[in-house]
């Protein structure tokens, strides 16, 4: 393959990260006035890279720079979800930093860059190319968690966010030599080869488990999620959206490409490490959130949680378990953007509130955000009609079908419990007194936000509910 | 005299990672220090890889050596810029003073 064709499949990327360092450059010349532009430009940028992964005029599958990459129906899917959200995290920011007088233009360039490295994640084979993605993303991540640099919770976030971040790249990384040390490759397909080959080799086996907690902690998911409910609480609202979103379905992406299509072989080493994970995230996310007041750290317990669910269809390891990890990571994607748009809109004065008591008797002085926020909240809950339970749905039907039927009991007994801190947060809003009341000028971007994502949970959309397990399945196929 | 062989290698990158870890959780002073002990882990990475790539004869481990090296480098700026807006809003950097956010 000659470099102008190779490159061409690698257009959307490409365009990202070409278009990110000139805005970068604007910005500078032109200065922190420029940033509202900015933020269309990227968002502009983040649109045409949709464009470029849904039209490309090559053929579905393609391996490039010497195996390091793999354009598939796999990455298509999470690279277009990835961009979406992003575009969408962008959007919604604006109103909060011209609120907050933080509006400048390196926030929507970071995230570009960061999403630049998801789009490297989603489609690694091979564990370099693994190594480089993670860190473009995590670099700019961890700069985005320190965004509001005057703020004491902000920077104590970022510095929390780097130490633990670093720690885990080096558990992957020692994870990774070991791997590379026992199977003589850092090719996904060779690792493949040799794991299938000799599934009790000690050496191999201790590796994954080093890169499974480094995936993990990316993923948050339990034992490896403390830096969580700090990051999410000390870092920018805007921020924490963002956080909760695109890297989830980055690194839940990676992961399942990692485990399936290279330890394929093993999947009676890993299937057990991924089912405690699995039952400990959903253990954290049902408990801790409970006794939570502060609205964006029971969203980073809520996510803690929803990771475990997707785990469940992971260790599941069968094409139907992945199909229904993508679908859980859409449908979670979806409403945590909508759930954080909502959060945003709680503003009084010009400040933030970050209470849940806040919210209480919501239906009496606001009632669309009120009836928008009790969807969301019932959708994460898992409560039928809703989107969020036909996601939990196709992940335990993969457990089940997989004979981990008592995986899926404990997922059935986690979101039972989950449920009541989800459902007391619609009982504050619905029937409690109510407290004084949130300014309204929220701006179209973050109202459209939550209106459309309160509207995707309901599966009256079918179309869209069929054409999403569709295309999950086709991605998931394109694995194995 | 002992040959020095592979098993020799990694168990002294493994002694330093344990060390960098041990650095990072039993720390209460000093976030450089943390730095100094990332630092320390990423560079046992490297001896494993290295290491592994002589064994091996194959370049690749050394290859990725290189960009573990690279990386690192920026991940020391980033870090380090963090901690200088950290240390700014409370001109200090006790582990301990990091703490504004409980369960």
């Amino acid at each position: 393959m000659g470099i102008f064709e190779t490159l061409s499949f690698a257009a959307p990327e490409l365009v990202l990260v070409l278009g990110a360092m000139a805005l970068l450059i604007t910005g500078v010349f032109i200065g922190d006035k420029s940033a509202k532009q900015i933020g269309y430009a990227c968002v502009g940028l983040l649109l045409v890279a949709v464009l470029l992964v849904l039209f490309s005029p090559t053929a579905p599958t393609a391996s490039l720079f010497d195996g390091a990459f793999r354009i598939d129906a796999f990455s298509t899917f999470s690279k277009v979800i990835i961009y979406l959200a992003a575009a969408v995290a962008i959007l919604m920011s604006d109103q909060y930093f011209a609120g907050e007088k933080l509006r400048r233009f390196e926030y929507p360039v970071l995230i570009v860059l960061a999403v630049f490295g998801m789009s490297l994640m989603v489609s690694a084979t091979d564990l370099i190319s693994l190594y480089m993605g993670i860190e473009t993303q995590s670099l700019a991540l961890y700069i985005l968690a320190a965004f509001k640099r005057d703020s004491r919770r902000s920077t104590e976030a970022g510095l929390k966010y780097f130490v633990l971040g670093a720690l885990s790249t080096c558990l992957l990384l020692y994870g990774a030599s070991l791997i590379y040390g026992f199977t003589g490759s850092t090719s996904f397909e060779e690792i493949a080869r040799i794991a299938s080959m000799e599934g009790a080799n000690v050496g191999l086996i201790f590796g994954l488990v080093f890169l499974i907690s480094g995936l993990a902690f990316k993923v948050s998911a339990a034992p490896f999620h403390m830096w969580t409910p700090d990051v999410y609480e000390g870092a920018p609202t805007p921020v924490a959206a963002f956080f909760s979103a695109a890297p989830k379905l980055a690194g839940m992406a990676l992961f399942a490409r990692v485990l399936v299509s290279s330890f394929h072989g093993a999947l009676g080493d890993w299937q057990p490490v991924l089912a405690m994970i699995a039952v400990a995230s959903m253990a954290v996310g049902a408990f801790s959130a409970i006794p939570q007041s502060n609205i964006k750290r029971l969203m980073a317990y809520s996510s803690i949680g929803h990771m475990g669910y997707a785990l469940i269809g992971l260790s599941a390891g069968t094409a139907q378990g992945v199909k229904s990890v993508l679908i859980y990571m859409t449908i979670y994607v979806a409403m945590t953007i909508g759930a954080f748009a909502c959060i945003l809109m709680m503003r009084r004065r010009g400040g933030m509130t970050e209470n849940i008591a806040d919210l209480s008797g919501l239906t009496k002085t606001n009632m669309p955000l009120a009836i928008i926020l009790t969807v969301l909240l019932f959708s994460l809950a898992g409560v039928p009609p809703t989107a969020g339970f036909f996601g939990k749905w196709y992940v335990f039907l993969a457990a089940v079908e997989a004979k981990l039927v008592w995986l899926a009991i404990v997922g059935v007994f986690a979101s039972a419990v989950s449920a009541y801190y989800y459902l007391r947060i619609v009982w504050f809003m619905w029937f409690d007194e109510a407290a004084e009341p949130f300014e309204r000028d929220a701006g179209p971007a973050l109202k459209l936000t939550a209106w459309g994502s309160a509207l995707l949970m309901f599966p009256v959309l079918t179309i869209f509910m069929g054409r999403l397990t569709e295309l999950a399945g086709r991605a998931a196929a394109a694995l194995f | 005299m002992l040959d020095i062989g592979l098993g020799h290698y990694l168990s002294v990158a493994a002694v330093l990672f344990a060390i960098g870890m041990a650095g990072i959780f039993l720390n209460r002073k000093n976030v450089i220090v943390i730095l100094m002990s990332i630092e320390l882990m990423l560079l046992a990475v490297n001896i494993n890889l290295v290491a592994f790539s002589q064994f091996l004869g194959d370049l690749t481990g050394q290859v990725f050596a290189f960009m573990v090296l690279t990386v690192a480098a920026a991940e020391a700026a980033v870090g380090l810029a963090i901690l200088v807006a950290f240390f700014r809003t409370r001109g200090d950097i006790a582990v301990d003073d990091a703490s504004l956010m409980k369960n």
